[in-house]
This record gives C-alpha cells, sequence and structure tokens, in this order.
C-alpha cells in the first residue's frame, strides 16, 4: 500500500514550515515509520541544513527529473534513523524547474516506498505552491499566533478549499502559553475560533529550536524540549493515535469548573 | 511590585485588538472586497433604496457576519414611516 502524502504549507514565510517539517519526518521514523521528505522549495534548498544532512547531498530532485540520476540515488539516507530518507531541492535553479506533474510523479514514487511522504513546500501561494499541494492527501497549514500569519494562512485554506481538498489541518506554532494567559497573545482557541479549521498540534516557543537547528540535529531529538515534545505529539497524531491538543484541554476543563465556554453560550 | 504588574499586564493585553483585527482583515479577504469598497457599495444601496422608500441614512448599517467559513452581507436599512415620524416629532 502506498504511503501518505502530507505538504506542509503555510502562504507566509518564516513560520516555522522546515522545521516543521524536519521535526516531523525525524519524529514518525523515530517512531519505526519509513519516512521520505521532499524539499520542494527549489533555489532556497534548507531542509537538508535543518536536518543536518547538508555535506551527504549529491544530487536533487531536478537532477532526477532530468534524468541524471535514479530516484534512490537522489534520495540521502539519514544516519541517525536510516528510515528517514530526504530528496533535496536543487539550489541553483529556479521554481520552473519543476512541473505539477513532475512533483505529482516524484510524490508518488516515493510514497511506494515509504509510509510518509512530507512535502515541505516554499512561501507564497504561486507556482510552488501548487505542484506542491496536488499530490497531497493532507495538507499542514503552518501559523504563528499573529495576525500577519493567520491572514496568510486563511488564503492558504480557502485556496485549498476551493479547489475542494478537504483535509487541511493546522498547527500553531511558537505558541506563548505565558503570553496567551497575559492576554498578550491569541489563544489557540480564538485561532481556531476565526479560521474555523482542525487544529493538528501546538508548537510552544522554545529556544532550544534554534540551537537545534544550529547544530542540525532536529528538536525532536531533544527530550527536555517542549518543542520536540510537542513535534513527537504530532506526529503520534499524524500516525493515527488519538492524542488530545493539551492546550485545548486544559481550557474545558478550567471552562467546566467556571461556567460554560462562550461558544457553547451563543 | 504589584503596581508593576498591573501595569505590565495593561500593556500586554492586546490579544483582543488583535483578534479582532483578524476577524476584520478575514472577513474583507474572504468576501474579496475592501473596507472602502464596501462603503462604496452602501451608498449604492442607500441610493437604490432611498428611491423607493424614506430612510434614516446616517443610521445604515452594512457590514458581514461570519458563521463557520459562511459569509453574509447583513443590511440594517431603517426607514421613515408615518409612525415613526410622529414618534421623532414627539421627541
Amino acid at each position: 500500500m502506498a504511503g501518505k502524502i502530507i505538504t506542509v504549507s503555510s502562504g507566509k514565510g518564516g513560520v516555522g514550515k522546515t522545521t516543521t517539517t524536519a521535526n516531523l519526518s525525524l519524529a514518525l521514523a523515530m517512531l519505526g515509520y519509513r519516512v521520505t521528505c521532499i524539499d520542494a522549495d527549489i533555489g532556497l534548498r534548507n531542509l537538508d541544513v535543518m536536518l543536518g544532512l547538508e555535506s551527504h547531498v549529491y544530487y536533487d530532485i531536478v537532477n532526477y527529473i532530468e534524468g541524471h540520476c535514479r530516484l534512490r540515488q537522489a534520495m540521502v539516507r539519514d544516519p541517525r534513523y536510516p528510515d528517514l530518507c530526504l530528496i533535496p531541492a536543487a539550489q541553483t535553479r529556479g521554481k520552473d524547474a519543476l512541473r505539477v506533474e513532475d512533483m505529482d510523479r516524484v510524490a508518488h514514487e516515493a510514497a511506494e516506498m515509504a509510509q510518509f511522504v512530507l512535502i515541505d513546500s516554499p512561501a507564497g501561494i504561486e507556482h510552488g505552491f501548487r505542484y506542491d499541494t496536488t499530490p497531497a492527501d493532507l495538507v499542514l497549514v503552518v501559523t504563528n499566533p499573529e495576525v500577519t500569519a493567520l491572514r496568510d494562512a486563511d488564503r492558504v485554506i480557502g485556496l485549498l478549499e476551493a479547489e475542494g481538498r478537504a483535509d487541511t489541518q493546522l498547527i500553531l506554532n511558537r505558541y506563548n502559553h505565558e503570553l496567551v494567559r497575559k492576554n498578550g497573545m491569541m489563544s489557540a482557541e480564538t485561532v481556531i475560533d476565526l479560521l474555523s479549521v482542525d487544529l493538528l498540534g501546538i508548537v510552544p516557543e522554545d529556544t532550544r529550536v534554534l540551537g537545534a537547528s544550529n547544530q542540525g540535529q532536529p528538536v525532536v531529538l531533544d527530550d527536555r524540549s517542549a518543542a520536540g515534545r510537542a513535534f513527537r505529539d504530532i506526529a503520534r497524531r499524524l500516525s493515527g493515535e488519538e492524542l488530545p491538543v493539551k492546550a485545548l484541554e486544559q481550557r474545558r476543563f478550567l471552562g467546566k469548573l467556571f461556567g460554560p465556554r462562550r461558544k457553547e453560550l451563543a | 511590585m504589584r503596581l508593576l504588574d498591573l501595569f505590565r499586564r495593561r500593556s500586554q493585553s492586546t490579544q483582543n485588538i488583535a483578534a479582532e483585527r483578524l476577524r476584520l482583515v478575514l472577513t474583507h479577504d474572504r468576501a474579496n472586497i475592501s473596507p472602502g469598497m464596501l462603503e462604496v457599495l452602501k451608498d449604492e444601496i442607500i441610493a437604490v433604496i432611498s428611491k423607493h422608500l424614506d430612510i434614516d441614512i446616517d443610521k445604515v448599517v452594512v457590514n458581514f457576519t461570519e458563521d463557520n467559513r459562511e459569509t453574509r452581507l447583513m443590511a440594517d436599512i431603517p426607514v421613515h414611516t408615518a409612525r415613526s415620524r410622529r414618534i421623532n416629532d414627539r421627541a
């Protein structure tokens, strides 16, 4: 049976797409799944660096599409978890080097060999957005709890809905529980209420994420990191486990203690 | 110390402002109409309705409501009737 193809998208740049792709790929491999992640940000390759695999790259996805290598040769195996492979983006080519059919073909071929295929898509809603979401069984929209990022995320969700793609889920990244408590940041509940989308997980803001990317050791490998734990939880949800989102559960619990929620009153 | 906390809390409670601003931009983005164009639309609605009805132009409200990604254009247009004029005259 072919693996599940998951595209990680966002609209706005810099919200943590590549971090999310790298960590979820690795977390799924840590759970024992065969995973292939594809860097679709042609010309601005970074997933290799995030995973610490940059020195292992020989061929890239465009080399394969143009017939210069076999797919197996373009796949970089992770020495930490050999069930994880990376198909790097081409660094010296433009986004036009790939057509929608090309990405569709690579994703489906990779899905023949893996249980999960994750595609890290470029920011924006142009060409790259189309070819990355076309093959996807599920699109994960990564966003931050900021007006700008949420507006762009809503655009992406709207475009996917217009194309008739039902399976879209949100990952709320760089969430600061302390700031939410002080009313300085939109809460997860407010966000899902305004965007009307399913929430797959909340990743807390965590300074260890930068340290992890500095070293090319994604934060899921760090047992003490809150963000790492959140990514591991999201990976378990992707693998089909029923695991409630903690921040929402806490609110629900408090809500039961202190009266009904706003939504239930309406 | 407590006073400082109070001050800090006030300066950081921007979450409602953020939520309200987001709600507004999302409504206009989803309906694909800018706030300026909505004003133009409102003026046109007033012009059309005024041809047939005596309305209270200053109290007309035209805006969007959102419910689970479904957007509705709501126009609240108070109409002057013989009765409402009588009541206003008395006041």
